[in-house]
């Protein structure tokens, strides 16, 4: 890819101009709100958008953001942290993961700390790059701890696909993948005092568009038609979340309540059915899957089809992985902040015993979380 | 802090100043290590000292290599208090089995690096150690200097400052993150590595006003901005646009969720100018290759004294925070 392509990537959505621009039609629209409205980011990608460029700032105060459970590090349990560990620690194993994941402390401690125990933990770029691992190191048992949304599912069936098409021996999973629209559900379904009492009702979603580009816009169609909440699926460039909030606001004064994409230069209705095939052949749902802070979300976790057992590391090391319910840290309330019902400020340790440096919660360790966007661009209003 | 040492303790950000503060400064405690220059002031002010080690993978890597950083690192620490690189030490950790043509192609980079500060290595040490012990070779380099002008310090940074950037930042951190990574997107990047005591020694005898610098090695803009802020209790406040990032490092941190102000620099600079004289400062710089894209990136003031605020074109403003932890690649 050339300089070029990567410059178009972004230049022209942190136009200031534009952005102003979105500003004053905001500003038009929201005079015209008979309420605050609350609006809740389900990624942490756009927290961090609209943390790192400032776009509260911009808006005026009947437009109030609800951070929402979408972070693949922040959600991740204890008990899911310590069989990455446990894991770590076995003799011949590399353990691979994506980057922020090895910061989040388990009951253990760390995969970091695992590592400078003298386990071997190595984050990647991609999935794929577990092949370059295990063919220099044919001894070794390569295990990839899989996590993320519908975003990095894919990748995960595309090198299970590759290792069961070439015969490689010494790759085998931990799958840890969750999808938005259960968890989404259960925010509304959960009938929670906090989220649904007036100030912390969720009106509308903004939809990651990242994720609607593997699949589709249709897996927010059920909020606007059986909820009558609007959706909208919207990129992560601030010209995007500025428009997407202005598609929203318009809604409201029109009395609509509709799914609508914002980010329409990669995301369709159908999204990538390719994808979405390679996912339905390898992967089937768990009935519940526990969320840090959630609970056990009915339907919104992933495993291995049993025909793939024998890649399975839940699987093979299921003698050794611990099995114990662990409660979070007292003084930790991730689980809030991910429930939508708190902000990073409300939360007593935030920037004194919990910080990026010595993190006690995960949205504090992820580059995602919304407790590491607001410590590290602040709140400056 | 944590119990056994971990890799984000050497990232030049928070982590790493509290391993330095809390082991290396409370045993080592003296007047002079308190000020925490890029180099310590010593002989009645008349000279600079400091040390640096060397451990980059890969050790050859797109617009230098371990040995020609070896030199730059340790004459720029000492350019950086307005020194004149005279006297250096050299000491090499050198793995068994690592091939004697490259490590004479690694001293021969120091020679080269070595003529253009106008320095010597006077002592040295060599060790050979088994395989494995150390990442094929690392280098420590000492360096002493003889001060042209005193009293630059990052301790006296005031409103009467304005900040400056010697030239695009984040070459260095984006093309060993590239090369390691094997990434070819990247064709056209290369490290700013590079010896700064010429642009140094021309702004001292243009008489320019100098408060502070410092090179914007580990933990980039971002940490040195941070640490002067502190030190100096004044707050840094930075116009983004004005920050110079070539496309290539931009193009870089997209894909990898990266700041440019977070990633290394070690031919780029940071400048407390008198605001008098910043306009001449950036002409100075931009008569040399290596500061044609100098610019002058912020002011100084006092509305929230020890931090650096970071103001977008749009007109919101947010903090630029010392890095945390490793620089790690997002997830999705």
């Amino acid at each position: 890819m050339s300089s070029l392509e990567l410059k178009d990537l972004y230049d022209g959505f942190r136009n200031p101009e534009v952005i102003k621009s979105f500003q004053k039609l905001i500003a038009v629209e929201a005079k015209k709100l008979e309420r605050t409205v609350n609006i809740m980011e389900v990624c942490g990608g756009h927290t961090h958008t609209i943390m790192k460029y400032g776009l509260t700032q911009l808006l005026p105060e009947n437009i109030n953001f609800i951070h929402g459970p979408g972070c693949p590090v922040c959600i991740m349990p204890k008990e899911r942290i310590d069989h990455a560990y446990t894991l770590a620690m076995q003799e011949d194993v590399i353990l691979l993961t994506l980057g922020d994941m090895i910061k989040v402390p388990g009951s253990h401690g760390s995969l970091q700390n695992a590592r400078a125990k003298g386990a071997d933990v190595r984050y990647v770029y991609s999935p794929m790059d577990a092949l370059k691992v295990a063919e220099e190191n044919p001894t070794k048992k390569i295990i990839f701890f899989a996590i993320g949304f519908e975003t990095t599912t894919p990748m995960s069936a595309a090198l299970l696909d590759v290792v069961i098409k070439r015969g490689i021996k010494n790759i085998f999973f931990h799958i840890n993948h969750v999808t938005v629209p259960e968890v989404m559900k259960e925010l509304i379904d959960s009938r929670d005092e906090h989220v649904n009492s007036y100030d912390h009702r969720i009106d509308a979603f903004i939809g990651p568009s990242h994720v609607s580009v593997i699949s589709g816009s249709k897996i927010y169609a059920v909020f606007p038609e059986h909820y009558r909440i609007p959706v909208v699926v919207a990129g992560f460039e601030p010209v995007d979340v500025m428009e997407a909030i202005y598609m929203m606001i318009k809604q409201f004064n029109e009395g609509r309540s509709e799914l609508e994409i914002q980010y329409k230069r990669l995301v369709t209705h159908e999204g990538n059915l390719k994808a979405q095939s390679l996912i339905e052949k390898y992967f089937e749902k768990v009935d519940l899957f526990k969320w840090r802070g959630m609970g056990n979300v009915p339907n919104s976790g992933l495993k291995l089809r049993d025909a793939f057992a024998a890649y399975d590391a839940e699987v093979l090391y299921k003698e050794v992985l611990p099995y114990d319910e662990i409660d979070d840290h007292k003084l930790c309330i991730c689980g809030d902040i991910l429930r939508g019902f708190a902000k990073p400020q409300d939360c007593s340790v935030f920037g004194t015993a919990c910080k990026p440096s010595s993190p006690l919660g995960s949205c504090m360790v992820s580059s995602e979380g919304a407790c590491a966007a607001y410590y590290k661009y602040g709140n400056l209003l | 802090m944590t119990k056994n040492i971990v890799l984000a303790q050497g990232n030049g950000g928070e982590e790493n100043a509290e391993l330095i503060s809390k082991i290396f400064y409370k045993h080592f405690k003296n007047e002079i290590l308190a000020k925490s220059e890029d180099a310590a002031i010593i002989d009645g002010g008349r000279l600079a000292f400091t040390t640096d080690s060397f451990t980059v993978s890969p050790i050859f890597f797109d617009g230098g290599d371990i040995g020609k950083l070896s030199i730059c690192g340790t004459c720029n620490d000492l350019a950086m208090m307005g020194a004149k690189p005279t006297y250096m030490t050299c000491a090499v950790i050198v793995e068994e089995g690592f091939s004697v043509e490259e490590l004479e192609k690694i001293v021969r980079s120091m020679k080269k690096e070595l003529e253009i500060n106008g320095a010597m290595i006077v002592c040295g040490d060599t060790k050979v150690v088994p395989r494995g012990s150390v990442d094929k070779i690392f280098i420590n380099t000492t360096g002493v200097g003889v001060v042209q002008k005193s009293g630059i310090s990052s301790n006296s940074v005031s409103e009467e400052d304005v900040i400056i950037v010697s030239n695009e930042i984040g070459k260095h951190g984006a093309t060993i993150f590239a090369n390691r990574e094997g990434m070819e997107f990247s064709s056209n990047l290369q490290s700013d590595c590079t010896s700064l005591w010429p642009l140094v020694e021309k702004l001292l005898s243009e008489g320019i006003a100098i408060t502070a610098m410092r090179d914007a090695t580990r933990g980039g803009v971002a940490a040195v901005l941070n640490e002067w802020a502190k030190q100096s209790k004044v707050c840094i406040e930075v116009n983004e646009e004005a920050i110079p990032v070539s496309d290539d490092v931009r193009g870089i941190c997209e894909i990898l969720g990266f700041e440019a102000y977070n990633l290394a620099n070690e031919g780029t600079f940071v400048l407390a100018v008198k605001r008098s004289d910043a306009e001449r400062a950036v002409d100075v710089l931009k008569t040399f290759e290596e500061g044609v894209k100098a610019s002058i990136i912020a002011s100084v003031t006092h509305q929230y004294d020890g931090r650096v605020l970071l103001l977008s074109p749009w007109g919101s403003k947010r903090f630029m925070d010392l890095p945390t932890g490793e620089l790690l690649p997002r997830i999705c």
